[in-house]
């Protein structure tokens, strides 16, 4: 086992490097250094002298991959592309273009999102496992009829909608809890009510579907039969056998996204005010902030790689059958 | 169940914070300290770029750095038209002229005799910088932090972390000190290629000071402070500790008006030496992101991701509400606190909204006290009576909503590149093309659809407010118009059809070659919002037949068509820095072209006459000589229309009844200082708007109930029901 995560953390390098070139290209060709120059130095009074030191401060004044005008290896280190490539690999995100250090600005960012995320997250998997196994005990009957139909109707509305029509609903209408905002510590729990709510609403529909086929699946299987046999009630039956045998599938869906969980949700954060890391990547976009992009876009593909790595690992975990070598 | 759990859960949760504090369940400030005193609730939709008031220019910086630093002077917060007067200056410097020699000239003079204008400025002695950790000094005198240890710093993650604060008087050398930031080669500010056209010696300075810089860059390696009060900028003396004195090339008459804005508010080297440390900058720490000036406020909490707290300065020097205003003001109650001590309010939070709806509904639940109108709450706020007049609904009336609306002294206008073969270039043919678009594209209509009605149709280039700017029938542009019933009325469209006729396109058509005429409009898509927008300007040149084919692009490339002259029409605007008739005229002036001189001229317009008379006029003092060139100005960019004047916005500002002291002032930047809040009757109406409804709560558990009883009566009757 140690083999094969020394293996996929070597897989590792190759991908973030592509991740990082594809994001490079892309960038460079919507947006030149000059452009990035004027975005950050405003609209009025801007000189090409302005520009050019804008520029030479902050590297932009070199080649993107190549410096002819260099000797050797600086041919290849004299470069936009490797100077703000390298420091990611060790995990040194720099400043932001602005002059912020975005290592601190993540680490400020990240815990407001992760308030909102885990315990969506984990209210949302109960709920929906919950449904879903309530939809298969009761299958093929009206009641599973009118359950599925409902989680279609949920599914059907936009996000959205949930945000807005939670807002108006419960902050403006019942006046329960703040439209938007946020705190810290205990007094964060009256902002995070209403996000996590409509998280966890907004996401029943397509999640209790999703774990219904599973569990459906699982259900016409021949140990659920022996289980039954045996003469297992029903509820025993789904709530231990087959819950058990369908989280190889759950798993793979849970453990992918749990360290991306901090990255935060764009629209959720933009209608609550929360300050988390949401809108972050988006806001650098909008204001041309190659270093912040860069950065997030790497720390992105890492957790999701390191995700992937950590559903292996936990496929070990509840199936003894599974080896990884 | 665990749906129910949950909301129980943080139903009791909240009920619990509520019995606690016996406030309003939706009070987003309830775990604040509200005994703080009265405290403003504004918001950010996007973080200041810059704090620094070498560097920050966008009016959302300006909302926090003008409270915090005082330039020498200030607009008068009622008088209109607008007028400076001393802030931390202690009176209006007047100018004096001199020639070559040196030698004193009458105010009168010839401009070519005058070869520098200089401006002696007094500070008010006494004057002290807000509590910072950059002056504390130990008992021996010795600035205490600034040269920070790795221990030293280990605790710090925001400025208020330092224990000790000190302060200390404004002097002279701090004017200075800030104009010499100006070009530092570690400033960037955007004026300073303006700036070292104007300020004697600017230019020598910067080429002195960046190859300075680059030694001790060499020599330090960063490790020090780079310290600008080293080298001195001919035109820019520091007199004695009260006075300095600066040098102006020629004669540049506004350069008064750029003494009130942030970029000449005095900095501490203190300040500056305090944050070059690198341990602070790894922190975020930097003179960008935490100010120290001498205004009425100091911020006491920066943070960007989530709010900005303004607290009032402890050591704020003596300040008076004014005591006269202009007519009505009295009557309004504006002059209610005349004389009295400023600031009112004592803090004011700044907290990240970024969306317009739930910013809208905590303005109407009496949490915000102030907001804009945008066009999602438009209908629920603003109502127009029969007669056209503006005003509230009868919802917002009977919440003590005031509104207030004011032309912002900003003009949006559609271009024509004057380099291009057909709209542009100063020929007949030309000219007649751009007065029948003129005609046709309807800015009164645009208005109605896009803005609701939030905008004044141009008729020329200045907006009302700004000297020389005319009403009545005088003041319009009587190519495009006429004035009917007091009014102007766009001209008929067979008018321009018959100018288009004569610029050799009838209907729309080229009368050598019988091609459709295709014009290219340039502008920036930002989504399916534009499309609408796009399209009307499409209709409006497809009334006369012309084709106006859309090139639509991103922002970056748009600037960069615009830079090299390859743009044929496009939707531009300019707000203005100050209020007077050359920021505006000067986007026209021929020196000032995009493509030959990287200036301001969008349009790249020239023409010599205009040039001409706008050297006279952009100097000359306000009066009826002025006025004569400005109207010759305006004859003749109205004839040869390089711009469509489009429209100049209307801003709408809603404020609660408890919000005093209001009257809008497009150039100030430090009006908190001026205005009042009631916290009490506020609290009141607090309370009143916002009792919780908990019925429907209950309503919604008992039909879960409901659902649950035949639920649970399946689910028994199915685990007893046998497999036989």
């Amino acid at each position: 086992m140690i083999n094969y995560i020394i293996r996929r953390l070597l897989y590792m390098i190759p991908l973030l490097l592509g991740v990082n070139l594809i994001t490079f290209v892309l960038f460079f060709v919507v947006n030149s250094p000059d452009d990035m120059a004027r975005m950050h130095l405003g609209q009025k009074y801007v000189t090409e002298e302005a520009v050019s030191k804008w520029k030479s401060e902050r590297g932009y004044d070199l080649p993107l991959f190549w410096n002819d005008e260099q000797e050797g290896i600086e041919k290849v280190e004299e470069t936009i592309f490797f100077e703000k490539s390298v420091g990611l690999f060790f995990l040194n995100f720099g400043r932001s273009d602005n002059g912020r250090d975005i290592a601190a600005d993540i680490g400020q960012r990240m815990w407001p999102s992760l308030a909102i995320a885990l315990p969506s997250l984990i209210v949302g998997l109960l709920v929906n496992i919950s449904f879903a196994l309530l939809m298969v005990f009761f299958r093929a009957s009206r009641l599973a009829l009118w359950g599925v139909t409902l989680c279609v109707a949920l599914m059907s509305i936009s996000g959205l909608f949930y945000i807005i029509g939670g807002q108006f609903l419960v902050g403006k209408l019942l006046m329960l809890v703040p439209i938007s905002g946020y705190d810290t510590g205990l007094a964060a729990i009256k902002f995070l009510i209403l996000p996590v709510l409509i998280g966890v609403v907004g996401g029943i529909g397509s999640g209790a579907r999703w774990y219904r086929t599973l569990f459906l699946e699982e259900i016409e299987k021949d140990y659920v039969r022996t289980a039954r046999a045996k003469g297992l009630s029903e509820t025993r039956v789904l709530f231990t056998h087959v819950l058990q045998n369908a989280m190889i599938p759950i798993l793979t869906g849970v453990v992918v996204i749990l360290p991306l969980l901090f990255m935060g949700s764009l629209l959720t954060e933009s209608f609550f005010s929360i300050p988390g890391l949401g809108s972050y990547t988006i806001d650098a976009i909008n204001m041309q902030d190659f270093a912040i992009v860069r950065s997030m876009v790497f720390l992105g593909s890492l957790l999701y790689i390191f995700g992937l790595l950590l559903t292996d690992i936990s496929y070990t975990l509840v199936d003894p059958r599974v080896r990884l070598s | 169940m665990i749906k129910r759990i949950l909301l129980a859960m943080g139903l009791g949760v909240t009920v619990l914070l509520a019995a606690c504090s016996g406030e309003p369940l939706n009070n987003p400030y309830s775990g604040e300290n509200q005994s703080a005193g009265e405290t403003l609730y504004n918001s950010f939709s996007e973080r200041p770029k810059h704090l620094d008031p070498a560097r920050a220019y966008s009016s959302n910086e300006y909302a926090i750095i003008g409270q915090i630093y005082e330039p020498p002077l200030q607009y008068h917060y009622l008088k209109r038209p607008y007028q400076l007067e001393s802030l931390s200056a202690k009176e209006l410097p007047v100018v004096r002229y001199m020639d070559k020699r040196g030698k004193e000239l009458p105010k009168e003079a010839a401009e070519e005799l005058i070869a520098w204008s200089e401006y002696e400025i007094s500070i008010t002695p006494g004057t002290q910088f807000q509590p910072h950790p950059a002056f504390a000094r130990s008992n021996s005198g010795k600035l205490l932090y600034h040269k920070l240890s790795a221990e030293q710093l280990e605790p710090i993650s925001q400025l208020s972390d330092f224990e000790e604060a000190g302060s200390r008087e404004l002097i002279a050398e701090d004017f200075v000190y800030q104009i010499k930031r100006l070009v530092s080669p570690l400033t960037h500010s955007p004026i300073s290629e303006l700036m070292k056209q104007h300020i004697l010696g600017l230019s020598d300075f910067e080429k002195a000071t960046a190859k300075r810089y680059q030694q001790w860059l060499k020599e330090s390696g960063k490790k020090h402070f780079f310290d600008l009060r080293q080298g001195e900028i001919a035109g820019v003396k520091v007199i004695d500790r009260y006075h300095y004195r600066i040098r102006i090339r020629g004669k540049y008459p506004q350069f008064i008006y750029w003494l009130a804005m942030p970029f000449f508010a005095p900095m501490a080297w203190e300040a500056d030496s305090f944050y070059a440390q690198q341990g602070l900058i790894d922190k975020n720490i930097t003179l960008d992101w935490y100010p120290v000036g001498t205004g009425p406020y100091l911020l006491a909490e920066n943070n960007p991701n989530r709010r900005m707290i303004l607290e009032r300065n402890p050591l704020f020097h003596d300040a008076a509400y004014p005591l006269e205003g202009e007519p009505g003001d009295k009557e309004k109650g504006l002059l209610n606190d005349a004389g009295k001590k400023l600031p009112f309010i004592d803090r004011v939070v700044y907290i990240l909204e970024k969306e317009s709806i739930p910013y809208w509904s905590k303005f109407l639940q009496g949490y915000y006290d102030a907001s804009g109108v945008s066009s999602d709450s438009f209908d629920q706020a603003i109502e127009f009576s029969g007669e056209g007049e503006v005003g509230l609904t009868p919802a917002m009336m009977d919440k003590g909503i005031q509104l207030q609306t004011a032309v912002t002294t900003s003009i949006y206008y559609m271009g024509f590149n004057m380099l291009d073969p057909v709209v542009g270039g100063s020929t007949e043919r030309a000219r007649k093309l751009r007065q029948a678009i003129g005609i046709a594209v309807d800015f009164e209509e645009y208005i109605s659809i896009f803005l609701n009605g939030r905008g004044v149709a141009s008729q020329g280039i200045l907006p009302p407010g700004i000297f020389g700017n005319e009403e009545g029938s005088e003041g319009i542009n009587h190519y495009l118009y006429d004035w009917l019933n007091n009014q102007p009325k766009r001209k008929n469209l067979e008018v321009a059809k018959r100018l288009l006729v004569e610029a050799g396109y009838p209907n729309g058509r080229a009368r050598e070659t019988g091609k459709p005429l295709a014009l290219y409009f340039d502008a920036t898509s930002s989504g399916p919002d534009d499309k609408a927008r796009l399209n009307w300007y499409r209709k409006q040149f497809a009334k006369l037949g012309i084709q106006l084919v859309i090139r639509a692009t991103d922002y970056n490339r748009f600037q960069s068509k615009i830079r090299n002259g390859n743009a044929q029409i496009f939707m531009w605007g300019w707000n203005a820095d100050y209020p007077d008739p050359e920021n505006f005229f000067f986007l026209l002036y021929g020196q000032n072209g995009k493509v030959s001189n990287g200036g301001e001229n969008a349009t790249n317009y020239q023409n010599s006459e205009f040039d001409r008379l706008f050297e006279q006029m952009r100097n000359g003092e306000n009066g009826p000589e002025r006025l004569s060139q400005i109207r010759q100005l305006q004859e003749i960019i109205r004839r040869d229309s390089p711009w469509l004047f489009g429209f100049h916005p209307k801003a709408f500002s809603l404020y609660h009844d408890w919000y005093k002291n209001l009257k809008t002032n497009l150039m100030a930047n430090n009006r908190l200082k001026y205005q009042r809040i009631d916290s009490e009757f506020r609290n009141k109406k607090r309370e009143e708007w916002n009792s919780p409804v908990f019925w429907p709560i209950v309503l919604i558990v008992l039909l879960l109930l409901l659902v649950f009883i035949p639920v649970w009566y399946i689910y028994r009757k199915k685990e007893q029901e046998t497999a036989l």
